[in-house]
């Protein structure tokens, strides 16, 4: 597992690789945390083209970020879910906390 | 009812075996020629379970974890995943969505992820004996001539 952080004016995007799982996420959590607090973005985009797997850990994952945003102001978008990824955060209704939009369609918009 | 195949193993409760766990079943589950997604259900499932095991059964400890999957004619999956950890008090309650005892970033779905990706789920637990989390899947059984 790994993470690519890039950083372009108020926006983080993280571009995240391989399983993500219990013993994957606090790796993942300490990159794009290390990266967010330096940087204070207004907008932080999970790239999950190259995530093969995902399971509840990785709900956590993104919840946890969207605790961290969003008392900031700050929005989470979620790009390039897989089918088996995207089902597991439609089962937890990350819909309604982030944008997300499987492979450049967008499919729920946040309120 | 009589299982034409069965897979067997007890592997130690640490992280680094999560993603073996998931990879060997589903691997063994294959020679059903599942689809795609029902093998992702699958793998979701069992990591949710030997999860489970080392986060709150084991805490801190490494204790043993044991997988059996069985295999029955028509394309039938059951599997069950044991740990000799702390035991559930209560698990209903522990089963309702966004439940956890955990805290941290920890969502409470996983139970909710098992229930909605296999077909059946079964929790055994006695307090300070452990825990036994069985499932089962229909496979859709597609033609075998493509
Ligand atoms: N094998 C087990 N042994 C002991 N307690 C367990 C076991 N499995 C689950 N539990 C209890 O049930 C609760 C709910 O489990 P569930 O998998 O739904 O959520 P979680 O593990 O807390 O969070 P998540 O799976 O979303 O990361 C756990 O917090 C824990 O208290
Ligand atoms: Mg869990």
């Amino acid at each position: 597992m790994s993470v690519r952080i890039e950083c372009s004016g108020e926006a983080v995007t993280a571009y995240l690789d391989g399983e993500i799982d219990h013993h994957t996420a606090k790796g993942i959590r300490e990159e794009i945390d290390a990266a967010v607090n330096t940087n204070l973005p207004t907008l932080l985009i999970l790239d999950f083209r190259d995530v093969t797997f995902m399971d509840s850990s990785g709900i956590g994952l993104v919840m946890g970020r969207y605790k961290l945003l969003s008392p900031r102001g700050g929005e989470l978008h979620i790009t390039n879910t897989s089918p088996q990824i995207f089902k597991v955060m439609k089962l937890a209704g990350l819909n309604r906390l982030a944008v997300i939009d499987k492979g450049g369609r967008r499919v729920e918009i946040k309120k | 009812m009589k299982s034409k195949n069965e897979f067997k193993m007890t592997l130690d409760g640490r992280s680094s075996n999560e993603s073996f766990a998931r990879v060997a079943v589903a691997a063994f589950v294959s020679q059903l020629d599942p689809t795609i997604e029902e093998l992702s259900d699958i793998k979701t499932a069992v990591s949710e379970a030997v999860t489970n095991c080392i986060v709150h059964a084991y805490k801190e400890k490494i204790g043993p974890i044991f997988i059996t999957v069985k295999l029955f004619g028509e394309g039938l999956v059951r599997i069950k995943i044991r740990d000799k950890g702390c035991g559930i008090p209560d698990v209903k309650k522990a089963m309702e969505p966004l439940y956890t005892t955990a805290g941290g970033e920890r969502a409470g779905l996983g139970f909710a992820v098992m229930e909605s990706f296999m077909d059946k789920i079964h929790v055994h637990s006695t307090v300070g004996k452990g825990t036994t989390v069985s499932f089962r899947k229909q496979l859709s059984l597609r033609s075998a001539d493509d």
